[in-house]
């Protein structure tokens, strides 16, 4: 579905991805897992257009992407949340999961998606007039992820949704994250709390210095050595 | 007392057109992120465009602004393609610096232009209502001038419908506040920027026309009028467009109370001076969200 070969890219001279190859079948959540650095939120930045990679490939759904203009991802079934939320915090909730249907495609079916997204996130039904700068970091996260939805994606792409919040937050954002790939959406996850996001995941690659250190199932990954010592230090068990 | 409300009557009125110049020059700031200097050029070829109608093919002033704000618009779409798209290309904290060059080639270019052109004469248009005054108790106010508020908050009000309830005024909305997550919604970028300077440059345009209606034009005046939108847009803030309405009609009520109480001359600098005490008190602007 989503294919990424020996992609390279890099903010001037200094190189932040030196061939990164994974891919995400449908049906699946993939996590990407890595420290800091590692180039995590650069894949994604790839993955949506607002950076040009320097060298490799990114194929979705069989047609190249990564030459086309970042506002046509979205419209080809790619939705992302970027890292935090990138809200626009002096427009309302309901405005705010209006603009996530933008894109020409998904403008068909706009209501009835709008209640999809309710339906999935109540408390948003609730809180629809009021602006978003207004809300709970956990209630921006859930109309980040509702604007993205609105897009109608074949594959969203998450950057760090449980940056900032609660554990309790973040078990049940997972939660509804799992639900929502019930419903046919692939997932790329990007995530810093490993545990959360490998228990969520059917697969997983850890990201090291722009490069691939390790993939595999989330409870193999789980188990590996290398991880478990990267990330989940010496006390783990 | 009556001499002092006159003078803010005229004032108030004057103010309406300040909001109405700076309204453009706001918009294209907070969306594009580019200074235009040249915005007081692009109301001084509105009211010429609004002279030689009516020169020339009998307009009258208010109905050539059916012809002046399309012309506008198309103008400024042609401004963005040639000049401004370059410069939205580069990183936002370079924009400015790059439109302030730009912006003050394309002034000096326009100004000469114009001298050219239509030479240096001013010129005002007189209609056969050009005289027409209502009385209020002992104090005058010019029915054009009046005509002229009315319209100036009129079309701040319709842009400020579209931007509040149309696809494309969100999406312009949006690309303002953030335009990377914009281009995550899948709203294409460039098309809200030049969509924001078409409407900046329409506004201009209908400004010029009412200026040279209840006042004057000459090609000289366009780097007084930029500074005078320049005052509203810092006293009222960006995002919103009846504050900046407010703020030209504050600035042009300062104006008149200066003028009344100090002397004449001081009504250029009070501007100034409420531009510097906001930027230190303020600077956000007194309407900024």
């Amino acid at each position: 579905m989503l294919e990424v070969e020996g992609l390279e890219a890099s903010y001037g001279s200094f190189r932040v991805l030196s061939g990164v190859t994974l891919e995400v079948r449908p049906g699946e959540i993939v996590a990407l897992l890595g420290p800091n650095g590692a180039g995590k939120t650069t894949l994604i930045r790839c993955i949506a257009g607002l950076l040009r990679p320097r060298a490799g490939a990114m194929r979705w759904e069989g047609r190249p992407l990564g030459q086309a203009e970042a506002h046509t991802v979205v419209e080809r079934g790619v939705a992302v949340v970027p890292e935090g939320r990138r809200l626009f915090g002096s427009m309302s909730v309901e405005e705010n999961l209006a603009l996530g249907a933008f894109a020409p495609r998904a403008r068909r079916g706009e209501a009835s998606r709008l209640e999809g997204v309710y339906a999935i996130f109540p408390v948003l039904r609730e809180r629809r007039r009021q602006l978003v700068r207004a809300l709970s970091g956990g209630q921006q996260q859930m109309v980040a992820i509702g604007r993205a939805l609105m897009a109608d994606p074949r594959l969203l792409v998450l950057d760090e949704p449980s940056l900032g919040l609660a554990p309790r937050l973040v078990e049940s954002i997972f939660g509804l994250l799992r639900e929502i790939n019930r419903g046919g959406v692939s997932i790329l996850l990007v995530e810093q709390n490993v545990h959360a996001a490998l228990a969520l995941a059917h697969r997983g690659y850890i990201l090291e210095a722009g490069r691939v250190a390790a993939e595999g199932q989330g409870s193999v990954l789980l188990n590996d050595a290398h991880v478990r010592r990267a990330y989940l230090g010496p006390l783990a068990r | 007392m009556t001499a002092f409300v006159q003078q803010m009557v005229l004032g108030l009125l004057i103010g309406g057109l300040y909001g109405l110049a700076a309204a453009g020059l706001s918009l294209v700031f907070g969306v594009l992120k580019v200074l235009n200097v040249a915005h007081g050029q692009l109301i001084m070829l509105g009211g010429y465009g609004a002279f030689w109608l009516g020169a020339l093919a009998g307009f009258d002033p208010f109905a050539a602004l059916t012809l002046v704000i399309p012309g506008a618009l198309a103008f400024g779409a042609v401004l963005y393609w040639t000049l401004f798209a370059w410069v939205v290309r580069a990183s936002e904290e370079t924009r400015v610096k790059n439109s302030l060059l730009i912006g003050f080639g394309l002034a000096l270019a326009l100004d000469a232009l114009a001298v050219r052109l239509w030479t240096a004469d001013e010129r005002s248009i007189t209609t056969s209502y050009a005289g027409a005054v209502v009385s209020v108790g002992g104090i005058a106010i010019p029915l054009v001038r009046l005509a002229s508020l009315v319209l100036a908050g009129a079309l701040i009000g319709g842009v400020h419908l579209l931007l509040a309830r149309t696809r494309w005024g969100r999406a312009i909305r949006a690309t303002a506040e953030d335009w990377e997550a914009a281009l995550l919604t899948g709203i294409d970028v460039r098309r809200a920027y030049l969509l924001a300077f078409a409407i900046g440059t329409a506004l201009a345009g209908a400004a010029g026309t009412l200026v040279s209606v209840g006042y004057s034009v000459s090609p000289s005046i366009g780097l007084e009028w930029t500074l005078k939108a320049l005052v509203v847009v810092v006293l009222a803030g960006l995002g919103s467009m009846p504050g900046t309405f407010v703020g030209g009609l504050v600035l042009g009520l300062a104006e008149a109370a200066a003028a009344w109480g100090f002397g004449g001359p001081y009504r250029e600098m009070v501007g100034l001076v409420l531009f510097f005490v906001v930027l230190v008190a303020r600077p956000q602007g007194l309407f900024a969200r």
